[in-house]
Protein backbone atom coordinates (compact mmCIF):
# COMPACT_ATOMS: atom_id res chain seq x y z
CA UNK A 1 0.00 0.00 0.00
CA UNK A 2 1.41 3.36 -1.03
CA UNK A 3 0.36 6.47 0.89
CA UNK A 4 0.66 9.90 -0.71
CA UNK A 5 2.55 12.71 1.03
CA UNK A 6 -0.83 14.38 1.58
CA UNK A 7 -2.18 11.27 3.33
CA UNK A 8 0.88 11.06 5.59
CA UNK A 9 0.44 14.71 6.48
CA UNK A 10 -3.26 14.17 7.15
CA UNK A 11 -2.51 11.33 9.59
CA UNK A 12 0.25 13.38 11.21
CA UNK A 13 -2.25 16.20 11.63
CA UNK A 14 -4.73 13.80 13.31
CA UNK A 15 -1.89 12.64 15.60
CA UNK A 16 -0.84 16.26 16.31
CA UNK A 17 2.68 15.72 14.98
CA UNK A 18 4.32 18.49 12.96
CA UNK A 19 6.02 17.06 9.86
CA UNK A 20 7.84 18.75 7.03
CA UNK A 21 7.33 17.65 3.42
CA UNK A 22 10.74 15.97 3.48
CA UNK A 23 9.87 14.04 6.67
CA UNK A 24 6.49 13.02 5.27
CA UNK A 25 8.19 11.76 2.13
CA UNK A 26 10.71 9.71 4.14
CA UNK A 27 7.95 8.26 6.34
CA UNK A 28 5.92 7.36 3.27
CA UNK A 29 8.40 4.70 2.16
CA UNK A 30 8.77 3.22 5.65
CA UNK A 31 5.02 3.16 6.27
CA UNK A 32 4.52 1.48 2.90
CA UNK A 33 6.84 -1.38 3.87
CA UNK A 34 5.17 -1.72 7.29
CA UNK A 35 1.70 -1.77 5.74
CA UNK A 36 3.01 -4.34 3.27
CA UNK A 37 3.69 -6.55 6.29
CA UNK A 38 0.32 -5.78 7.89
CA UNK A 39 -1.58 -6.59 4.67
CA UNK A 40 -0.78 -10.30 5.26
CA UNK A 41 -3.70 -10.29 7.71
CA UNK A 42 -6.18 -9.89 4.88
CA UNK A 43 -5.45 -13.38 3.53
CA UNK A 44 -7.26 -15.01 6.47
CA UNK A 45 -11.04 -15.31 6.63
CA UNK A 46 -12.10 -14.08 10.08
CA UNK A 47 -15.83 -13.63 9.43
CA UNK A 48 -16.86 -16.11 12.14
CA UNK A 49 -14.35 -15.05 14.80
CA UNK A 50 -15.08 -12.85 17.78
CA UNK A 51 -12.54 -10.06 18.29
CA UNK A 52 -10.25 -10.46 21.33
CA UNK A 53 -9.58 -7.16 23.08
CA UNK A 54 -7.78 -8.52 26.07
CA UNK A 55 -5.72 -11.48 27.25
CA UNK A 56 -7.84 -12.19 30.31
CA UNK A 57 -11.61 -12.28 30.04
CA UNK A 58 -12.34 -10.47 33.29
CA UNK A 59 -15.06 -7.99 34.13
CA UNK A 60 -14.20 -4.56 35.41
CA UNK A 61 -14.15 -4.38 39.19
CA UNK A 62 -16.67 -2.08 40.80
CA UNK A 63 -16.06 -0.15 43.97
CA UNK A 64 -18.17 1.89 46.35
CA UNK A 65 -18.81 5.43 45.12
CA UNK A 66 -16.61 7.07 47.75
CA UNK A 67 -13.75 9.52 47.62
CA UNK A 68 -10.53 7.50 47.86
CA UNK A 69 -7.96 9.91 46.47
CA UNK A 70 -6.61 12.92 48.28
CA UNK A 71 -5.98 16.19 46.44
CA UNK A 72 -2.39 15.99 45.22
CA UNK A 73 -2.54 18.57 42.45
CA UNK A 74 0.50 20.46 43.65
CA UNK A 75 2.65 17.35 43.59
CA UNK A 76 1.28 16.16 40.25
CA UNK A 77 1.64 19.56 38.59
CA UNK A 78 5.31 19.83 39.52
CA UNK A 79 6.32 18.08 36.29
CA UNK A 80 4.19 20.31 34.05
CA UNK A 81 5.79 22.95 31.78
CA UNK A 82 3.63 25.92 32.86
CA UNK A 83 1.41 26.14 35.95
CA UNK A 84 -0.03 29.12 37.78
CA UNK A 85 -2.39 29.15 40.77
CA UNK A 86 -3.04 25.43 40.38
CA UNK A 87 -3.97 25.79 36.70
CA UNK A 88 -2.17 24.51 33.60
CA UNK A 89 -1.29 27.43 31.34
CA UNK A 90 -1.89 27.06 27.60
CA UNK A 91 -1.94 29.55 24.71
CA UNK A 92 -5.15 31.53 24.43
CA UNK A 93 -7.87 29.52 22.64
CA UNK A 94 -10.83 31.94 22.79
CA UNK A 95 -10.50 35.39 21.27
CA UNK B 1 33.76 -13.25 49.82
CA UNK B 2 36.05 -11.60 47.28
CA UNK B 3 34.76 -8.80 45.08
CA UNK B 4 34.86 -11.01 42.01
CA UNK B 5 32.82 -13.76 43.65
CA UNK B 6 30.28 -11.19 44.91
CA UNK B 7 29.95 -9.83 41.39
CA UNK B 8 29.13 -13.33 40.10
CA UNK B 9 26.97 -14.37 43.06
CA UNK B 10 23.29 -15.23 42.85
CA UNK B 11 20.74 -13.25 44.82
CA UNK B 12 20.42 -16.13 47.29
CA UNK B 13 24.19 -16.10 47.81
CA UNK B 14 24.23 -12.32 48.26
CA UNK B 15 21.36 -12.61 50.71
CA UNK B 16 23.26 -15.27 52.66
CA UNK B 17 26.44 -13.13 52.68
CA UNK B 18 24.42 -10.20 54.06
CA UNK B 19 22.74 -12.41 56.66
CA UNK B 20 26.10 -13.82 57.78
CA UNK B 21 27.50 -10.26 57.99
CA UNK B 22 30.27 -11.16 55.56
CA UNK B 23 29.37 -7.92 53.79
CA UNK B 24 27.06 -4.98 54.45
CA UNK B 25 24.50 -3.58 52.03
CA UNK B 26 26.51 -0.35 51.93
CA UNK B 27 29.63 -2.26 50.83
CA UNK B 28 27.65 -4.28 48.29
CA UNK B 29 26.00 -1.16 46.88
CA UNK B 30 29.39 0.58 46.69
CA UNK B 31 30.79 -2.43 44.83
CA UNK B 32 28.14 -2.23 42.11
CA UNK B 33 28.18 1.60 41.96
CA UNK B 34 31.95 1.32 41.49
CA UNK B 35 31.46 -1.09 38.59
CA UNK B 36 28.93 1.25 37.01
CA UNK B 37 31.39 4.14 37.30
CA UNK B 38 34.18 2.01 35.87
CA UNK B 39 32.38 0.34 32.97
CA UNK B 40 29.17 2.14 32.10
CA UNK B 41 30.96 4.80 30.07
CA UNK B 42 31.45 2.05 27.48
CA UNK B 43 28.06 0.33 27.87
CA UNK B 44 25.57 3.16 28.52
CA UNK B 45 23.27 0.75 30.36
CA UNK B 46 22.20 3.39 32.90
CA UNK B 47 20.27 6.61 32.31
CA UNK B 48 20.65 7.85 35.87
CA UNK B 49 22.33 6.89 39.10
CA UNK B 50 22.18 8.70 42.44
CA UNK B 51 24.89 7.15 44.66
CA UNK B 52 23.94 9.18 47.73
CA UNK B 53 20.35 8.02 47.67
CA UNK B 54 21.32 4.43 46.90
CA UNK B 55 23.74 4.42 49.82
CA UNK B 56 21.14 5.98 52.12
CA UNK B 57 18.78 3.12 51.22
CA UNK B 58 21.63 0.66 51.80
CA UNK B 59 22.21 2.09 55.29
CA UNK B 60 18.49 1.70 56.05
CA UNK B 61 18.69 -1.91 54.85
CA UNK B 62 21.69 -2.58 57.10
CA UNK B 63 19.79 -1.14 60.08
CA UNK B 64 16.77 -3.23 59.24
CA UNK B 65 18.92 -6.35 59.07
CA UNK B 66 20.58 -5.49 62.39
CA UNK B 67 17.08 -5.17 63.87
CA UNK B 68 16.20 -8.67 62.70
CA UNK B 69 13.63 -7.40 60.19
CA UNK B 70 15.36 -8.57 57.01
CA UNK B 71 13.67 -10.33 54.10
CA UNK B 72 15.59 -12.18 51.36
CA UNK B 73 16.06 -9.09 49.16
CA UNK B 74 16.86 -6.66 51.99
CA UNK B 75 20.06 -4.80 51.13
CA UNK B 76 20.41 -6.15 47.60
CA UNK B 77 20.90 -3.47 44.93
CA UNK B 78 18.43 -3.70 42.04
CA UNK B 79 18.15 -1.46 38.96
CA UNK B 80 14.84 -0.35 37.47
CA UNK B 81 14.07 0.08 33.81
CA UNK B 82 13.43 3.79 33.30
CA UNK B 83 9.81 3.04 32.37
CA UNK B 84 8.95 2.56 36.07
CA UNK B 85 8.04 5.67 38.03
CA UNK B 86 10.43 6.30 40.90
CA UNK B 87 9.36 9.00 43.32
CA UNK B 88 11.62 12.09 43.31
CA UNK B 89 13.91 10.39 40.81
CA UNK B 90 14.16 11.01 37.05
CA UNK B 91 11.82 8.79 35.01
CA UNK B 92 12.57 9.46 31.36
CA UNK B 93 11.32 6.46 29.38
CA UNK B 94 14.32 7.07 27.13
CA UNK B 95 12.52 10.09 25.64
CA UNK B 96 13.26 13.74 25.11
CA UNK B 97 9.60 14.25 26.03
CA UNK B 98 10.34 13.19 29.64
CA UNK B 99 14.10 13.83 29.73
CA UNK B 100 13.80 15.96 32.89
CA UNK B 101 10.58 14.54 34.35
CA UNK B 102 10.72 13.55 38.01
CA UNK B 103 8.01 11.06 38.97
CA UNK B 104 5.68 12.18 41.77
CA UNK B 105 5.08 8.61 42.98
CA UNK B 106 6.52 5.09 42.92
CA UNK B 107 5.26 2.38 40.57
CA UNK B 108 3.68 -0.60 42.33
CA UNK B 109 6.70 -2.75 41.43
CA UNK B 110 9.08 -0.12 42.80
CA UNK B 111 7.03 0.12 46.01
CA UNK B 112 7.02 -3.65 46.41
CA UNK B 113 10.78 -4.04 45.97
CA UNK B 114 11.45 -1.04 48.21
CA UNK B 115 9.20 -2.56 50.87
CA UNK B 116 11.34 -5.71 50.92
CA UNK B 117 14.38 -3.53 51.57
CA UNK B 118 15.96 -3.81 48.12
CA UNK B 119 18.24 -0.87 47.26
CA UNK B 120 17.50 1.20 44.14
CA UNK B 121 20.80 1.11 42.23
CA UNK B 122 19.79 3.27 39.26
CA UNK B 123 17.53 3.56 36.24
CA UNK B 124 18.37 1.67 33.07
CA UNK B 125 18.32 2.72 29.43
CA UNK B 126 15.60 1.58 27.04
CA UNK B 127 14.12 2.15 23.62
CA UNK B 128 12.00 5.29 23.80
CA UNK B 129 8.64 4.45 25.41
CA UNK B 130 9.68 0.76 25.15
CA UNK B 131 9.30 0.81 21.36
CA UNK B 132 12.16 -1.10 19.84
CA UNK B 133 14.19 -4.28 19.77
CA UNK B 134 17.71 -2.91 20.13
CA UNK B 135 17.84 -0.04 22.68
CA UNK B 136 19.12 2.17 19.87
CA UNK B 137 15.96 4.33 20.00
CA UNK B 138 16.88 6.12 23.21
CA UNK B 139 17.20 9.89 23.61
CA UNK B 140 20.23 9.03 25.78
CA UNK B 141 22.04 7.08 23.06
CA UNK B 142 22.35 3.37 22.32
CA UNK B 143 23.24 0.79 24.97
CA UNK B 144 26.05 -1.61 23.99
CA UNK B 145 26.10 -5.36 24.42
CA UNK B 146 28.58 -6.39 27.14
CA UNK B 147 29.57 -9.48 25.11
CA UNK B 148 30.52 -7.36 22.10
CA UNK B 149 30.27 -3.59 22.21
CA UNK B 150 29.65 -3.51 18.46
CA UNK B 151 26.40 -5.42 19.00
CA UNK B 152 23.03 -4.23 20.27
CA UNK B 153 21.84 -5.53 23.66
CA UNK B 154 18.34 -6.17 22.30
CA UNK B 155 15.37 -4.13 23.38
CA UNK B 156 13.50 -2.53 24.72
CA UNK B 157 14.82 -3.48 28.20
CA UNK B 158 18.38 -3.39 26.82
CA UNK B 159 19.82 -1.31 29.67
CA UNK B 160 18.63 -3.80 32.27
CA UNK B 161 19.93 -6.78 30.25
CA UNK B 162 23.32 -5.16 29.57
CA UNK B 163 23.65 -4.18 33.25
CA UNK B 164 23.05 -7.79 34.34
CA UNK B 165 25.14 -9.32 31.54
CA UNK B 166 28.02 -7.04 32.59
CA UNK B 167 27.27 -7.65 36.27
CA UNK B 168 26.87 -3.93 36.90
CA UNK B 169 23.72 -4.97 38.76
CA UNK B 170 22.76 -8.36 40.20
CA UNK B 171 19.15 -7.94 39.05
CA UNK B 172 16.84 -5.47 37.34
CA UNK B 173 13.27 -4.94 36.31
CA UNK B 174 12.07 -4.95 32.73
CA UNK B 175 8.86 -4.72 30.77
CA UNK B 176 7.72 -6.84 27.85
CA UNK B 177 5.07 -5.76 25.32
CA UNK B 178 6.33 -7.84 22.39
CA UNK B 179 9.55 -9.45 23.59
CA UNK B 180 11.20 -6.57 25.45
CA UNK B 181 12.36 -8.70 28.40
CA UNK B 182 13.09 -11.93 26.52
CA UNK B 183 14.97 -10.57 23.49
CA UNK B 184 17.51 -8.50 25.47
CA UNK B 185 17.91 -11.30 28.03
CA UNK B 186 18.75 -13.59 25.11
CA UNK B 187 21.17 -11.13 23.48
CA UNK B 188 23.01 -10.36 26.74
CA UNK B 189 23.19 -13.89 28.16
CA UNK B 190 20.89 -13.36 31.14
CA UNK B 191 17.58 -14.77 32.35
CA UNK B 192 14.27 -12.94 32.20
CA UNK B 193 10.59 -13.74 32.57
CA UNK B 194 7.48 -12.03 31.28
CA UNK B 195 4.71 -13.27 33.57
CA UNK B 196 1.11 -14.01 32.62
CA UNK B 197 -0.65 -10.75 31.76
CA UNK B 198 -2.22 -9.30 34.90
CA UNK B 199 0.14 -10.79 37.49
CA UNK B 200 2.42 -7.77 37.89
CA UNK B 201 0.69 -4.42 38.36
CA UNK B 202 1.10 -1.84 35.61
CA UNK B 203 0.52 1.02 38.08
CA UNK B 204 3.30 3.56 37.57
CA UNK B 205 4.67 1.72 34.54
CA UNK B 206 4.56 4.24 31.70
CA UNK B 207 2.08 2.84 29.19
CA UNK B 208 2.97 1.74 25.66
CA UNK B 209 0.29 -0.83 24.64
CA UNK B 210 -1.77 -1.48 27.73
CA UNK B 211 -3.38 -4.78 26.72
CA UNK B 212 0.08 -6.27 26.11
CA UNK B 213 2.45 -4.49 28.56
CA UNK B 214 3.69 -6.61 31.44
CA UNK B 215 6.53 -6.04 33.90
CA UNK B 216 8.87 -8.77 35.01
CA UNK B 217 12.27 -9.53 36.54
CA UNK B 218 15.64 -9.96 34.83
CA UNK B 219 18.60 -11.58 36.59
CA UNK B 220 21.37 -14.14 36.41
CA UNK B 221 19.32 -17.29 36.94
CA UNK B 222 15.83 -18.77 37.13
CA UNK B 223 16.22 -19.15 40.88
CA UNK B 224 16.86 -15.39 41.16
CA UNK B 225 13.84 -14.67 38.96
CA UNK B 226 11.60 -16.69 41.27
CA UNK B 227 12.80 -14.70 44.27
CA UNK B 228 12.19 -11.40 42.48
CA UNK B 229 8.80 -12.41 41.11
CA UNK B 230 7.68 -13.30 44.64
CA UNK B 231 8.14 -9.61 45.51
CA UNK B 232 6.92 -8.07 42.25
CA UNK B 233 3.72 -10.03 41.66
CA UNK B 234 0.44 -9.44 43.44
CA UNK B 235 -2.94 -7.81 43.18
CA UNK B 236 -3.10 -4.03 42.97
CA UNK B 237 -6.46 -2.27 42.82
CA UNK B 238 -4.83 0.70 41.06
CA UNK B 239 -4.36 -1.38 37.88
CA UNK B 240 -7.78 -2.28 36.46
CA UNK B 241 -6.33 -5.39 34.78
CA UNK B 242 -4.49 -6.66 37.86
CA UNK B 243 -5.71 -10.16 38.67
CA UNK B 244 -7.05 -11.04 42.12
CA UNK B 245 -5.38 -14.35 42.88
CA UNK B 246 -3.99 -15.92 46.02
CA UNK B 247 -0.28 -15.16 46.58
CA UNK B 248 2.04 -17.75 45.07
CA UNK B 249 5.55 -18.85 45.94
CA UNK B 250 7.17 -18.96 42.52
CA UNK B 251 10.16 -20.86 43.94
CA UNK B 252 8.02 -23.66 45.37
CA UNK B 253 8.75 -26.20 42.66
CA UNK B 254 12.29 -25.25 41.59
CA UNK B 255 13.75 -28.54 42.76
CA UNK B 256 11.15 -30.85 41.21
CA UNK B 257 12.59 -33.38 38.75
CA UNK B 258 11.61 -32.99 35.09
CA UNK B 259 10.86 -36.66 34.47
CA UNK B 260 7.81 -36.94 32.25
CA UNK B 261 7.38 -33.21 31.63
CA UNK B 262 6.10 -32.81 28.06
CA UNK B 263 7.92 -30.15 26.05
CA UNK B 264 6.24 -29.01 22.84
CA UNK B 265 8.49 -27.95 19.98
CA UNK B 266 6.60 -25.74 17.52
CA UNK B 267 7.80 -26.59 14.02
CA UNK B 268 7.16 -22.97 12.96
CA UNK B 269 9.88 -21.81 15.41
CA UNK B 270 12.49 -24.03 13.75
CA UNK B 271 11.58 -23.22 10.14
CA UNK B 272 13.31 -21.06 7.52
CA UNK B 273 14.56 -17.78 8.96
CA UNK B 274 16.21 -19.34 12.02
CA UNK B 275 20.00 -18.97 11.91
CA UNK B 276 21.94 -22.24 12.04
CA UNK B 277 24.16 -21.14 14.95
CA UNK B 278 21.09 -20.37 17.08
CA UNK B 279 19.33 -23.61 16.04
CA UNK B 280 22.40 -25.63 17.06
CA UNK B 281 22.53 -24.23 20.62
CA UNK B 282 18.76 -24.42 21.10
CA UNK B 283 18.69 -28.04 19.94
CA UNK B 284 21.59 -28.87 22.27
CA UNK B 285 19.65 -27.29 25.15
CA UNK B 286 16.55 -29.31 24.29
CA UNK B 287 18.81 -32.39 24.35
CA UNK B 288 19.73 -31.50 27.95
CA UNK B 289 16.07 -31.34 28.88
CA UNK B 290 15.61 -34.82 27.39
CA UNK B 291 18.54 -36.04 29.52
CA UNK B 292 16.76 -34.55 32.52
CA UNK B 293 13.80 -36.80 31.75
CA UNK B 294 11.55 -34.47 29.77
CA UNK B 295 9.69 -35.78 26.74
CA UNK B 296 9.66 -33.70 23.57
CA UNK B 297 6.79 -33.67 21.13
CA UNK B 298 6.17 -31.71 17.94
CA UNK B 299 3.38 -29.16 18.18
CA UNK B 300 1.96 -26.70 15.69
CA UNK B 301 1.41 -22.97 16.01
CA UNK B 302 0.10 -22.55 12.46
CA UNK B 303 -0.66 -18.83 12.67
CA UNK B 304 2.81 -17.78 13.83
CA UNK B 305 3.43 -15.76 10.66
CA UNK B 306 0.41 -13.55 11.48
CA UNK B 307 1.74 -12.49 14.87
CA UNK B 308 3.98 -9.65 13.67
CA UNK B 309 1.30 -8.12 11.37
CA UNK B 310 -1.31 -8.34 14.16
CA UNK B 311 1.06 -6.91 16.74
CA UNK B 312 1.98 -3.97 14.48
CA UNK B 313 -1.68 -3.01 14.25
CA UNK B 314 -2.71 -3.49 17.88
CA UNK B 315 0.37 -2.15 19.66
CA UNK B 316 0.63 1.07 17.60
CA UNK B 317 -3.15 1.59 17.90
CA UNK B 318 -2.93 1.41 21.69
CA UNK B 319 0.26 3.49 21.65
CA UNK B 320 -1.26 6.27 19.57
CA UNK B 321 -4.01 6.52 22.16
CA UNK B 322 -1.75 6.21 25.23
CA UNK B 323 0.82 8.72 23.96
CA UNK B 324 -1.80 11.37 23.23
CA UNK B 325 -1.28 12.43 26.86
CA UNK B 326 2.07 14.03 25.92
CA UNK B 327 0.68 17.35 24.83
CA UNK B 328 3.11 19.86 26.32
CA UNK B 329 0.56 20.71 29.00
CA UNK B 330 0.71 18.14 31.76
CA UNK B 331 4.14 16.51 31.56
CA UNK B 332 7.71 17.19 30.59
CA UNK B 333 8.64 18.99 27.41
CA UNK B 334 6.90 21.93 25.75
CA UNK B 335 8.17 23.45 22.48
CA UNK B 336 9.72 26.87 23.04
CA UNK B 337 8.04 28.62 20.09
CA UNK B 338 4.48 28.25 18.79
CA UNK B 339 1.69 30.50 17.65
CA UNK B 340 -1.42 28.76 18.99
CA UNK B 341 -2.55 25.71 20.98
CA UNK B 342 -2.57 23.27 18.06
CA UNK B 343 0.82 24.49 16.92
CA UNK B 344 2.10 23.96 20.47
CA UNK B 345 0.83 20.38 20.50
CA UNK B 346 2.28 19.60 17.09
CA UNK B 347 5.69 21.16 17.70
CA UNK B 348 6.01 19.72 21.21
CA UNK B 349 5.29 16.22 19.95
CA UNK B 350 7.51 16.64 16.88
CA UNK B 351 10.42 17.71 19.12
CA UNK B 352 9.69 15.39 22.03
CA UNK B 353 9.32 12.06 20.21
CA UNK B 354 11.97 10.18 18.27
CA UNK B 355 11.40 8.70 14.83
CA UNK B 356 10.30 5.17 15.89
CA UNK B 357 7.73 6.55 18.32
CA UNK B 358 6.41 8.88 15.62
CA UNK B 359 6.23 5.97 13.18
CA UNK B 360 4.13 3.91 15.59
CA UNK B 361 1.87 6.83 16.46
CA UNK B 362 1.23 7.35 12.75
CA UNK B 363 0.52 3.64 12.14
CA UNK B 364 -1.83 3.58 15.12
CA UNK B 365 -3.61 6.76 14.12
CA UNK B 366 -4.09 5.44 10.60
CA UNK B 367 -5.49 2.02 11.57
CA UNK B 368 -7.94 3.65 13.98
CA UNK B 369 -8.99 6.39 11.57
CA UNK B 370 -12.39 6.62 9.94
CA UNK B 371 -12.95 3.99 7.27
CA UNK B 372 -10.00 1.77 8.25
CA UNK B 373 -11.02 0.52 11.69
CA UNK B 374 -12.68 -2.72 10.51
CA UNK B 375 -10.01 -3.58 7.97
CA UNK B 376 -7.14 -3.19 10.40
CA UNK B 377 -7.96 -2.90 14.09
CA UNK B 378 -10.97 -5.21 14.23
CA UNK B 379 -9.30 -7.68 11.86
CA UNK B 380 -6.22 -7.75 14.09
CA UNK B 381 -8.33 -8.31 17.20
CA UNK B 382 -9.99 -11.29 15.53
CA UNK B 383 -6.63 -12.73 14.53
CA UNK B 384 -5.43 -12.19 18.08
CA UNK B 385 -7.99 -14.78 19.13
CA UNK B 386 -6.84 -17.14 16.37
CA UNK B 387 -3.24 -16.86 17.64
CA UNK B 388 -4.30 -17.39 21.28
CA UNK B 389 -6.28 -20.47 20.19
CA UNK B 390 -3.13 -21.95 18.57
CA UNK B 391 -1.49 -21.94 22.00
CA UNK B 392 -4.57 -23.34 23.72
CA UNK B 393 -4.52 -26.24 21.23
CA UNK B 394 -0.77 -26.81 21.69
CA UNK B 395 -1.09 -26.86 25.49
CA UNK B 396 -3.60 -29.71 25.15
CA UNK B 397 -0.59 -31.82 24.19
CA UNK B 398 2.27 -30.43 26.27
CA UNK B 399 3.20 -28.74 29.55
CA UNK B 400 5.74 -26.26 28.21
CA UNK B 401 6.72 -24.97 24.78
CA UNK B 402 10.36 -24.36 23.91
CA UNK B 403 12.15 -22.76 21.00
CA UNK B 404 14.61 -20.00 20.19
CA UNK B 405 14.03 -16.57 21.75
CA UNK B 406 15.28 -14.87 18.60
CA UNK B 407 16.10 -16.04 15.04
CA UNK B 408 19.63 -14.63 15.36
CA UNK B 409 22.23 -13.68 17.93
CA UNK B 410 22.61 -9.96 18.73
CA UNK B 411 23.02 -7.96 15.52
CA UNK B 412 25.46 -5.10 14.92
CA UNK B 413 24.61 -1.62 16.13
CA UNK B 414 23.17 0.38 13.23
CA UNK B 415 22.53 -2.65 11.02
CA UNK B 416 18.71 -2.52 11.19
CA UNK B 417 17.96 1.08 12.11
CA UNK B 418 17.09 2.13 8.56
CA UNK B 419 14.75 -0.83 7.94
CA UNK B 420 11.90 -0.95 10.49
CA UNK B 421 10.44 -4.16 9.07
CA UNK B 422 13.71 -6.06 9.57
CA UNK B 423 13.88 -4.71 13.13
CA UNK B 424 10.28 -5.79 13.81
CA UNK B 425 11.00 -9.33 12.62
CA UNK B 426 13.57 -9.76 15.46
CA UNK B 427 10.56 -10.39 17.70
CA UNK B 428 8.92 -13.01 15.49
CA UNK B 429 8.96 -15.71 18.22
CA UNK B 430 7.99 -13.28 20.99
CA UNK B 431 4.98 -11.16 20.12
CA UNK B 432 2.41 -13.95 19.89
CA UNK B 433 3.00 -14.74 23.58
CA UNK B 434 1.99 -11.17 24.48
CA UNK B 435 -1.01 -11.31 22.17
CA UNK B 436 -2.19 -14.47 23.95
CA UNK B 437 -1.24 -13.04 27.39
CA UNK B 438 0.87 -16.10 28.22
CA UNK B 439 4.05 -16.18 30.32
CA UNK B 440 7.35 -16.48 28.45
CA UNK B 441 10.97 -16.50 29.52
CA UNK B 442 14.47 -16.62 28.08
CA UNK B 443 17.55 -18.32 29.51
CA UNK B 444 21.09 -18.46 28.09
CA UNK B 445 22.01 -21.73 26.38
CA UNK B 446 25.42 -21.04 24.85
CA UNK B 447 27.07 -18.89 22.22
CA UNK B 448 26.52 -18.55 18.49
CA UNK B 449 28.25 -16.57 15.76
CA UNK B 450 31.03 -14.23 16.95
CA UNK B 451 30.65 -15.60 20.49
CA UNK B 452 27.37 -13.77 21.03
CA UNK B 453 24.88 -15.39 23.46
CA UNK B 454 21.92 -17.56 22.38
CA UNK B 455 18.68 -17.66 24.36
CA UNK B 456 16.15 -20.47 24.77
CA UNK B 457 12.55 -19.34 25.06
CA UNK B 458 10.29 -21.24 27.44
CA UNK B 459 6.57 -20.58 27.07
CA UNK B 460 4.05 -21.76 29.62
CA UNK B 461 0.30 -21.92 29.91
CA UNK B 462 -1.45 -19.20 31.92
CA UNK B 463 -0.19 -19.00 35.53
CA UNK B 464 2.47 -21.69 35.02
CA UNK B 465 5.44 -19.49 35.98
CA UNK B 466 6.51 -21.84 38.79
CA UNK B 467 6.67 -24.75 36.34
CA UNK B 468 8.66 -22.70 33.78
CA UNK B 469 11.10 -21.54 36.47
CA UNK B 470 11.39 -25.16 37.65
CA UNK B 471 12.39 -26.31 34.15
CA UNK B 472 14.85 -23.43 33.70
CA UNK B 473 16.37 -24.05 37.15
CA UNK B 474 16.85 -27.77 36.50
CA UNK B 475 18.66 -26.89 33.24
CA UNK B 476 20.82 -24.32 35.04
CA UNK B 477 21.77 -26.91 37.68
CA UNK B 478 23.47 -29.03 35.02
CA UNK B 479 24.88 -26.25 32.80
CA UNK B 480 26.92 -23.13 33.47
CA UNK B 481 26.01 -20.77 30.60
CA UNK B 482 24.14 -18.51 33.02
CA UNK B 483 27.26 -18.03 35.16
CA UNK B 484 29.47 -16.73 32.32
CA UNK B 485 30.70 -13.14 32.52
CA UNK B 486 32.47 -11.36 29.64
CA UNK B 487 36.25 -11.50 30.11
CA UNK B 488 36.82 -7.74 30.18
CA UNK B 489 34.18 -7.34 32.91
CA UNK B 490 35.15 -10.26 35.11
CA UNK B 491 37.67 -8.48 37.35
Amino acid sequence: MQLSIEEVKRIARLARLAVTDAEADAMRAQLASIFGLIEKMQAVDTSSIEPMAHAQEVAQRLRADQVTESDRHELLQRGAPAVEAGLYLVPKVIE
Amino acid sequence: MSDSSLVRASLAELSAALAAKRISSVELTQLFLGRIQRYDGQLNAFVSIDPERSLAQAREADTRRADGQAQPLTGIPIAHKDVFCTKDWLTTCGSNMLHNWVAPYDAHVVQRLHATGAVLLGKTNMDEFAMGSSTENSFFGATKNPWDINAVPGGSSGGSAAAIGARLAPAATGTDTGGSIRLPASFCGCSGIKPTYGIVSRYGMVAYASSLDQGGPMAGSAEDLALLLNSMAGFDARDSTSLERPAEDYARSLTQPLAGVRIGLPQEYFAAGLDADVAKQVEAAIGEFRKLGAITIDVKLPNTSLAIPVYYVLAPAEASSNLSRYDGVRYGLRASEYHDLNDMYEKTRAQGFGSEVKRRILIGTYVLSHGYYDAYYLKAQKLRRVIAQDFADAFEQCDLIMGPTSPSVAFDIGSKTSDPVQMYLSDIYNVSINLAGLPGMSIPVGFGARQRPVGLQIIGNYFSEARMLNAAHQYQRVTDWHTRVPEWLSA
